[in-house]
Parts: C-alpha cells; structure tokens; sequence
C-alpha cells in the first residue's frame, strides 16, 4: 500500500465508517420493525393459538429438519406455505383435518425414506400450530416463494 | 513462548478439538441419515443430530477463539495475563456448559430455535463465561502494550458478547424473530467473527512471515473496514423473504456482493506477506493453514456467497441445497481454518518443542481442506438440481429429493474423507513429539517485529 495511505487514515476510516454504517442499519431495521408491525405481517392477528403455535413449532425443533420462509434445515419441505399447499386458504378447516392426520400417522417407517419422529402432540398442540401455520401463510413474503411447492 | 500465562490457552485448544470431534462424527452420521434415512431415526432423529452438529462447531469455534487470545494477547501486550486462575475457571465452565448443552439434547431438552437451542440456564452461563473472558482480557491489554492486532481482535470479541445478547429477545411474531435472530447469527459470521479471524491472521503473519508490524496493521485496518462496511447493510441478504420491506432487495444485494472485498483482500494479504517476508520460518503446516484459511475463505463465503446473494437469484436458491454447500465451506475456510492454523502455529511453542509431525499436519491439511471442497461441489449440484425441479418446475420436495440422492453419497465420501484428515490432525497435533524435535527451534523463539 502507497506511504500516503497511513496507519493512521486506515484506523479513522475504519472506526468512522463502521459506526457510520452500523447507525445505518440501526436505522433501517427499526423502519423495518414498524414496517413488520404495520404491513408487513398481521401482527394484531396472533392470537393466543398463534403464539403457543409457534412454542410448539420451538418445543420440538421442527426448524432443525425442515424450513420456514426458506430459514432453517433442508431436510424436510418447507413450511412456511404449508397451510397454502394443503389449501387452507379455500377450505381451512379440511387443511386443519389434513395436517392433524399427517401428524398423527408420523412416523411412516417406509424403508428408505425419511422419517418423521412422533412428537405425541394433543388436540390443543395440534390446532396450536395449525393456528401458526395459518399465521405464518399470510405474510408478505414478497411471493416468495416461487412455488407451492416450497 | 514469552509469558507462562499463555499455557492458559492449552485447555481451550483441548477442548476446541475435542468438539470438533464431536461435531464431525454427528456430521458424519447426520450425512449417513441423508442417504439411509432410516437410521437412528427413533433414537436420535435428524433435527437432535444437527443441533449437535451446528452447536458444536459454534463453541469449538468460540473455544478456539478465547484460546487463540489467551495465547497471543500476552504477546502482544507484552506482559502477563491478568488472572490465570480467572481464565481457567472460565475454562472450566464453559466446558461444563457445552458438555450440558449436548447430554440436554439427546434428552431432547432445548428451546429449539436454530443454532440458538441453548435452555436459558446455559444461555445465561454463556454470558457470564463471555463477561469473565472480557475481563480478562480487557484488562491485560489495557495495562500491557496495545496494538492494533489485540485493538481489533479485543472489539470483536467485545461484539461477539454484545450481539448475542439479542438470543434473549424472542418475539412471538415470527418475523421480528427472524429479524432479530439474524442480529446474532449475521453480525457475528459476517461482522464481529471477521475481526477475530483478521487479527489472528494478522498476527500469524507477523511471527511467521517477519514482515514489518506497520505494514501488517494497515492491512487489517483496512480489511476489517471492508468487513464491516459491507457486512452490517449485508445483513439485508437475510431480509429479503421473511415479512421486511422491499427496500432490503437492493441494500441486500448490493452490499453483500462487496462482502467478497474483506476476503479477497485477505488472500491478497496474506500471499503478499509470504511473498514479501524474508523469514524461513520452520512451521510451515503452520503458515499452510493460514494462507489456505484465507484461499478457502474467500472460495467458501467470497465465492460461494455471491453466488446465491443477488436477491433475484436467492429468490430461486434461498433455502435450498445451494445454501447448505455456501454454509459448510464458509464455516471451514474462515473459521475453522483460522483455529487449526493458530493450533498448528502455538502447540510447538506451548508444549516446549520444535514444529513436529510436519508432513502429516500437511497432509492432514489437503484431506480436510480437499473434502470440504468435494462436499461443497457436491451439494452445490444437487442445489442447482433442486432449484430447477422444485422452484422453476414446480416438483413436490420429497420428489426432487429423490432425484438429487447421488450428490448426498458423494457428500457423505467427502465426509468421511474429513473425517479420516481430522483424525491425522489430531495425532499431528497432540501426539508424541519426535526425539529429534524436542528442542525448541532457535529462530522460532524469537517473534519477529
């Protein structure tokens, strides 16, 4: 590096534009908060059901097999539009029978394919988190993603 | 060795290769479910096994980092650690914690969030552990000599404690969630873990490549610049699906592609300093490691991130196989690489000897670095395969799975080849020492400024 360049120019840019660009991310993230809030997702939609959904989806660490909104393992399909493939968005409450049977009918114990453990979920856990999945189908997800298939 | 109190990282290294071990036989099982899924599947089903393999790479990670401090801040600061006995208490907890943390999993106790599956109780231990290792090490530097390589590397450190304090915060809307979710996992691989990996190569540089220390501290100024000016708005990569505004796309996209800059500029960095240095230093697995930390860096979260880091692009490839090959060889370059290096570079001055097991350290070097590379390819197919047949064509996943199931065989032989490098490392590493090296090298004693 040129002698013009000093020690001491490197360690003030440094020190100047991290700050610099931290404030600036700072400042978009708490815009994005708001716009979370606001448009983002249905915030004043989480009922309860909703959010004890989500601590059954924590309880038995569902994200370590497959993912949500693309986050998580790739080790099973995705579920953030999961309520959207079984078609809960038409009929929901076939959706909710649907999804409460796979759950149940876990695991499949096929040879060779893979294997969902059963979490023994009750009635309550069971409409919890379809109550999430609900949920989590109606954010806006920029129509990601490009298909229905997850 | 200068100063006694740097036997203090000692522990750290032991305990670091120790869950690295773990973490590559869960890998290596893990890898094994994906082609015979019926394997353990009751016992210990596929999320337990990567919340083990995940975990254990970030605190092998963590515990390499803190030992990699113990040992150079003393050095550098040119005086003895503040409390020894601090820094094995601190040890000895974390230890604990992490041993915890893994026994808690197999009995399915944790709170199931992604990387951050700690129960509270280890979550508050970790903090402790972090604020102990602060102290420590803040005052050590604060009462020695100061230079930019303990500036830079003390910050990092500093944030790292700083950004995980955002794991307390779980909000029941699961955007915000993820939005503050990230505020961990992004600004510490992609931020904060950036400084720590610099300065220690930064540091090794000095003492293997003898090249002027003002020379060396320019160029980590200006990397770790590049780090966090490109980093911090590049956390919006992560923003683009997950319920946050449209805006992210482009601050995304065009920030993250200049996150390749930082990593560029370390093989730059690093080639140059070898180039340029006039010492013959004898370790030279050591300096193997170091430059190849900063080649496969630059490959693994340079290359590999750019490719699926343009939001019109991710929006095919999030979430797919394509991110799990950018993961796996990201982690590898940056930051295991830098530990092994480190490793490499302070267990011939910490045991007391010359550099021993040359050959098979190196040999243990291009089994690992070429398995991940094999891995890495691999799922790197079976992504651009199931982006095809599952965003474009629309195929339901398990279908597509299906389809790509050769790739995860490969994925698994590159495993396993990792596997068997690690195993020549550990033995390279903490093995018995030749009768011929067991006098410290007189050039390696004598650290370059």
């Amino acid at each position: 590096m040129t002698e013009r360049f000093t020690k001491a120019a490197a360690r003030n840019i440094f020190y100047g534009g991290s700050l610099f660009f931290f404030a600036a991310f700072v400042s978009l993230t708490a815009l994005s908060h708001i716009y979370v809030v606001e448009t983002g997702t249905d915030h004043k939609g989480i009922t309860e059901g909703v959010a004890r959904g989500k601590h059954v989806w924590e309880k038995h660490s569902c994200i370590n097999c497959h993912s949500i909104m693309g986050e998580g393992a790739y080790f099973a399909p995705e579920l953030g539009n999961v309520w959207i493939r079984y078609g809960g968005d038409k009929d929901p409450d076939g959706a909710r029978v649907a999804l409460k049977g796979w759950m149940q009918a876990q695991p499949s114990g096929i040879e060779g394919r893979r294997q969902m453990p059963q979490f023994n979920l009750n009635e309550q856990e069971l409409n919890d988190l379809a109550d999430f999945f609900e949920w989590t189908s109606r954010v806006n997800t920029q129509n990601w993603p490009p298909k229905v298939s997850g | 060795m200068k100063y006694e109190t740097q036997k203090v990282a000692l522990p750290y290294f032991y305990g670091a290769l120790a869950l690295f071990g773990v973490q590559l036989l869960v890998g290596l099982l893990a890898g094994i479910v994906y082609v015979m899924p019926n394997t353990l599947s009751e016992l210990l089903p596929f999320n337990i096994l990567r919340m083990i393999h995940t975990n254990a790479l970030i605190v092998w990670l963590l515990m390499g980092f803190f030992g990699a401090a113990y040992y150079l801040i003393p050095e550098e600061a040119e005086r003895e650690l503040h409390s020894p006995k601090l820094a094995y208490i601190q040890f000895g907890l974390f230890m604990f914690g992490a041993l915890a943390a893994v026994v808690g999993y197999v009995f399915r106790i944790h709170e199931g969030r992604e990387f951050l599956e700690q129960p509270m109780w280890i979550k508050v231990a970790i903090v402790v552990v972090a604020l102990m290792f602060l102290y420590n090490i803040s005052l050590t530097v604060l009462k020695g000599r100061r230079t930019v390589i303990t500036n830079i590397l003390v910050m990092g450190l500093w944030g790292i404690a700083i950004f995980f304090l955002f794991s307390f915060y779980n909000p029941t809307n699961l955007s915000l969630d993820k939005m503050y979710w990230w505020y961990v996992v992004h600004l510490w691989v992609e931020g904060v873990w950036e400084l720590v990996m610099a300065s220690i190569l930064a540091f090794l540089m000095i003492k293997m490549t003898g090249v002027d220390r003002e020379i060396v501290e320019k160029w980590l100024y200006a990397i770790v610049g590049l780090a966090l000016f490109s980093g911090l708005l590049g956390t919006g990569h992560h923003y683009y699906w997950i319920g946050t505004p449209g805006y992210w796309q482009w601050i995304g996209s065009l920030f993250s592609t200049l996150e390749v800059a930082p990593f560029f500029f370390m093989v730059v960095f690093a080639v140059q300093m070898v180039l340029k240095g006039g010492r013959n230093h004898p370790n030279k697995a050591a300096l193997l490691w170091s430059v190849g930390c900063a080649v496969t860096a630059f490959l693994g979260a340079g290359v590999w991130g750019f490719l699926h880091t343009l939001s019109w692009v991710n929006y095919y490839t999030h979430g797919t196989q394509v991110t799990a090959a950018h993961g796996h060889l990201a982690f590898f370059g940056a930051y295991a690489m830098i530990n092994l290096a480190i490793f490499s570079y302070a267990m011939p001055h910490l045991r007391g000897v010359a550099p021993y097991h040359q050959t098979l350290n190196k040999a243990s070097f291009w089994l690992m670095t070429g398995g991940m590379t094999v891995m890495t390819f691999a799922l790197t197919f079976a992504g651009v395969v199931q982006v095809h047949l599952q965003r474009v064509m629309g195929m339901d996943y398990m279908s597509v799975q299906e389809q790509i199931a050769p790739f995860y065989w490969v994925r698994l032989a590159a495993g396993a080849a990792v596997f068997i490098g690690a195993a020549l490392y550990l033995y390279a590493l903490l093995g018995p020492v030749p009768a011929s090296k067991r006098t410290p090298a007189a050039g390696a004693m004598q650290p370059a400024e």
